[in-house]
């Protein structure tokens, strides 16, 4: 049997936006119990984090303008850039490393 | 009496207006950082057998880059049905727990048709500075930056599936480590304030590090291994250093 395409994708869209919007309408009330506090106060750091790294290296095509670009980024950030100069100042490294070391 | 209400009223009116404003600002490098992955995105999907119009709806709609790469796969497959709904559940599982920490960003009595807008573009990103924000979040900021880093998503995926290889791989490979400068932008002013934070962005590092070279464990997609370490680390974090909601939690949300 052949598959519609876009009943996948009506599937796919379905199934997204149901996993992002529950949360959102279905906890109307900040929550009280201190570990449930606690645990979603970390959760963006710890999984933003997570999603960081590695992955910033392997998105380069060699691993040590990843590594500049998360060096850079660090510092500035550290030094209270904001997001835009953050950003420009990591594609900025991995370039100029890149043009550098890879062909 | 009327013009105060009326003052008051344009005062909250020029308040989204400028938070909207920030927003788009802010949406900005995220959707150069954007088209950059979804151009790639779309060359997926064109190898999936998607036409331009099929890439461009599947952005549009679901705005979501693991999520859509492995729904492609799963197109290309021919599979049942049943099973993109499956492996769509399990890439974007992330976004609940994301979805659940935005709703306590919100002040109290936040209407309905903000949640139902703002759970629509919910990604890593634009989490990630609508967490940022100091105090409660005004959504007219997230819708900013959604009206700034939308398209750029959309129109991606779609030159993706037109014009395949075209832009040269050095510029790809430079903008797409934008995200992660966001990522970083966000995660590290924190942590200068709170010692916690530091240590767990760094544990958070080594593990997802050492989760992607040990054996057995890195073939868990990393979608799931993102979940996973999400729960464990925050939980144990939650455990060992209970924020003390009146005092950290506050000064933490301090601009």
């Amino acid at each position: 049997m052949s598959h519609n395409v876009y009943i996948y994708l009506g599937l796919m869209a379905g199934v997204t936006y149901l996993i992002r919007v529950l949360p959102l309408t279905l906890i109307r009330k900040e929550f009280k119990n201190p570990f449930l506090k606690s645990f979603l106060y970390y959760v963006p750091y710890v999984t933003l984090s997570v999603m960081t790294f590695p992955a910033i290296i392997e998105a380069t095509q060699t691993p040590v303008a990843g590594l500049a670009a998360l060096a850079v980024g660090i510092l500035l950030a550290w030094r209270g850039a904001g997001l835009l100069k953050v950003a420009v100042a990591c594609c900025a490294a991995a370039f100029v490393i890149e043009l550098l070391l890879v062909r | 009496m009327k013009s105060m209400q009326q003052n008051k009223r344009q005062g909250t009116r020029s308040t989204n207006k400028q938070a909207f404003c920030q927003g788009l600002r802010h949406g900005l490098p995220i959707g150069l950082g954007y088209f950059a992955v979804s151009f790639s995105l779309g060359i997926a999907a064109r190898n999936a057998g998607l036409n331009a119009l099929q890439g461009l709806l599947a952005s549009l709609l679901n705005n979501a880059s693991a999520g859509e790469y492995a729904g492609f796969t799963v197109i290309a497959a021919g599979a049942a049905y049943w099973e993109i709904v499956l492996i769509t559940i399990v890439a974007n599982a992330r976004y609940l727990l994301m979805s659940a920490s935005l709703s306590q960003k919100l002040a109290p009595g936040t209407p309905f048709y903000h949640r139902l807008l703002l759970g629509y573009d919910v990604t890593d990103e634009i989490f990630a500075i609508s967490v940022a924000r100091p105090g409660y979040l005004n959504p007219f900021y997230t819708y900013g930056a959604m009206a700034a880093s939308m398209p750029c998503w959309a129109a991606g995926t779609t030159l993706g599936v037109i014009m395949g290889n075209l832009l040269p791989l050095r510029v790809v490979s430079a903008l797409s480590v934008a995200l992660y400068g966001m990522f970083l932008a966000v995660i590290v002013p924190p942590a200068r304030k709170d010692k916690v934070i530091a240590a767990f962005i760094g544990i958070g590092f080594v593990s997802s590090f050492l989760c992607e070279v040990l054996p057995y464990i890195r073939e868990i997609s990393s979608g799931t291994r993102t979940i996973l370490l999400t729960v464990l680390l925050s939980a144990a974090a939650a455990v060992f250093f209970p924020i003390n909601a009146s005092a950290k939690g506050e000064a933490a949300d301090e601009p």
